[in-house]
């Protein structure tokens, strides 16, 4: 009989060819899907031009995102993607260039690139957000990702699984963004102990089950921040909603119910309050109350973490007949430019402009402090992005406090931290 | 694999991507990985002299504590700035995920070992046997075992890295 396995491992398997795996095995595996982005296309196509081939595996399995310098913003910028812009052209792939774009963790789920069952990499820290899908999905550098566009296979290690069961009801103005936070508080993240390094993550439970897919892609992307290799969710009703709206035809998989795990932890999310990570270390985890009050001088809803349309709909319900914070600079930047399109369709772009916030178009800028709002020294920002180390978003003597988009919102309005709940409980 | 010897650079701590290499020189030259003009700024983060000394071959290996090359960035940059002043091996007590990937996909041997950072002092003479799993301090006339690397990656990084690997086995 074959041993019981979970649904990484049985996506490991099928991609290795092989009846089963087990952790720390080394498999040559067939990679279903490739994916990069502006940033990297020069290493990436000169690692690529040096595997000696004519054109990708298969042009269909390929897909390159401009999402980090959009549009160009400097010389440098615009050579990188006039470059990769042509070598797509020469070797096969899909582009989103600019005006068609979005975050690249956004994207290949919103346009259907990465499906359930599916072994996929990416070129980009964040790359583990995709496993929201029920695939499993990893993070790589470019050799790897040049290597996997030319034969379209990968050295992998099966790692060790690890299982969250989510149970309970979140409180309103309390996301999955909470729950992440809530594991990075006890785990450490990857700039400190990366304490869960090589692990596979998967979340599980009724909480999940009944997850949006927006909430859902929050949850794996900030786990791609503690060290693991994937973060992975079976796919629930929701998921195989949005492939059916493409018209796309999935193949899920799912974990056996006896399957092994190195480690199990349960998390009930009902008291959860709304958390914060504070300067600088996205491990720096407190409840709100222990920073309520603290003055801020910028507010800003982006990335891949959380400036989908559900995101922005919750801010949008807080500043619905409010006003941002004189003093205070509020700036969004929807994930793509579809859900930039549903946003004005809602009525969500109007309702920020008119409470006084900037909505510019979709852009990696702001997260990573290389466009958009970069901060001054001594300045203070609530963000929803990804990171908070000291000089990731501009000046390395500013301070950024990380939080959900009812955080975020709430002290824009306020102009200063404080519990979103007072907030969304008013509606 | 034979056995390298060379001189240790020790730090025990855990050491970050930007420390390896400041994150303002990865996008010179539109981001090219060019070995010399990385090495330049090899771990300027946590020692301004380190770059200098290895070029002129008084560093061959970093001795390291746990999650060597942590911080989450999938960038080979670092891997780079390491071997363009000729780093051939990297022992830590633990490596992060990328790291270890893009050493062994660059052709640099990283081994794990949990208690190493003790073993060795900057300066000291070390002999590492990859094949049987030792590592000599000659300095102090210590020596140590470690699990031997599977021998896929080993392969891989006598290649050269995974490109010239596959390359190989192809022609």
């Amino acid at each position: 009989m074959k041993r019981p396995m979970t649904i990484s491992e049985k996506i490991f398997a099928k991609s290795a060819g092989v009846e089963e795996v087990r952790p720390g095995q080394i498999h040559n595996s067939r990679i279903d899907l490739v994916y990069s982005m502006d940033f990297l296309g020069k290493v990436l196509f000169n690692h690529l031009q040096k595997m000696g081939v004519e054109k990708v595996f298969d042009s269909s399995r390929v897909v390159i995102c401009f999402d980090h310098l959009v549009p160009a913003a400097d010389v440098n910028s615009a050579e990188q993607q006039k470059y990769v812009r042509e070598a797509v052209g020469k070797y096969g792939g899909t582009l989103y260039d600019v005006g068609r774009h979005g975050i690249m963790h956004q994207m290949v789920v919103e346009k259907g690139h990465v499906q359930p069952g599916y072994l996929a990499i990416g070129t980009d820290s964040h790359t583990p957000t995709g496993g929201a899908v029920g695939a499993v999905v990893a993070g790589v550098g470019a050799t790897d990702a040049a290597v996997a566009m030319a034969t379209g296979e990968l050295w992998m290690r099966v790692p060790e699984q690890v299982k969250v069961t989510v149970v309970g009801e979140f409180q309103p103005g309390v996301t999955s963004r909470d729950l992440v936070f809530s594991l990075i508080k006890r785990k450490g993240w990857d700039g400190t102990t990366g304490a869960w390094a090589y692990k596979s993550i998967e979340f599980t439970g009724p909480t999940m089950t009944s997850m949006s897919l927006d909430a859902r892609l929050t949850t794996s992307n900030f786990v791609s921040d503690m060290g693991a290799k994937n973060a992975i969710i079976e796919p629930n009703e929701f998921v195989l909603e949005h492939f059916r709206n493409l018209g796309i035809e999935v193949d899920p998989v799912y974990s056996d119910e006896n399957a092994e795990y190195e480690e199990e932890i349960e998390v009930n999310v009902s008291s959860l309050p709304p958390l914060v990570a504070c300067p600088h270390s996205p491990d720096n985890v407190v409840p709100i109350s222990e920073v309520e009050g603290t003055r801020v001088d910028q507010v800003v809803i982006a990335s891949c973490a959380n400036a989908r349309i559900e995101d922005l709909r919750l801010a949008a319900s807080i500043l619905k007949g409010r006003s941002v914070h004189r003093g205070v600079r509020m700036l969004i930047s929807p994930a793509s430019q579809s859900v930039f399109a549903k946003a004005i369709n809602e009525g969500l772009i109007s309702t920020f402009i008119e409470a006084g916030a900037l909505v510019s178009q979709p852009t990696c800028g702001p997260c990573y402090g290389a466009q958009m709002g970069l901060l001054a020294s001594g300045e203070v920002c609530v963000s929803t992005t990804t990171r908070n180390m000291k000089g990731r978003m501009g000046s390395s003597e500013a301070s950024v406090y990380l939080g959900n988009p009812a955080v975020a919102a709430a002290a824009a309005v306020a102009g200063y931290l404080t519990d979103p709940r007072e907030f969304v409980e008013v509606q | 694999m034979n056995t390298i010897t060379g001189k240790v650079w020790a730090h025990p701590g855990m050491i970050d991507t930007n420390q390896i290499l400041p994150q303002q020189y990865w996008m010179q030259k539109y981001g090219e990985l060019d070995l010399a003009a990385l090495g330049e700024h090899a771990m300027e983060g946590l020692d301004a002299t380190f770059a200098e000394k290895a070029l002129a071959g008084e560093y061959s290996f970093i001795v390291a504590g746990e999650n060597f090359g942590g911080g989450g960035k999938s960038m080979e940059h670092p891997i780079y700035a390491l071997k363009g002043v000729g780093i051939k091996a990297v022992i830590a007590e633990s490596v992060s995920r990328y790291f270890f990937r893009n050493m062994i996909n660059n052709g640099v041997l990283v081994l794990i070992k949990h208690d190493i950072s003790s073993f060795a002092n900057t300066g000291d003479e070390i002999a590492i046997s990859p094949g049987e799993g030792t590592i000599r301090n000659i300095t102090q006339g210590t020596a140590t075992k470690f699990e031997p690397m599977p021998e896929f990656l080993t392969k891989i990084v006598e290649s050269g890295g995974y490109i010239d690997y596959l390359k190989k086995a192809g022609s």
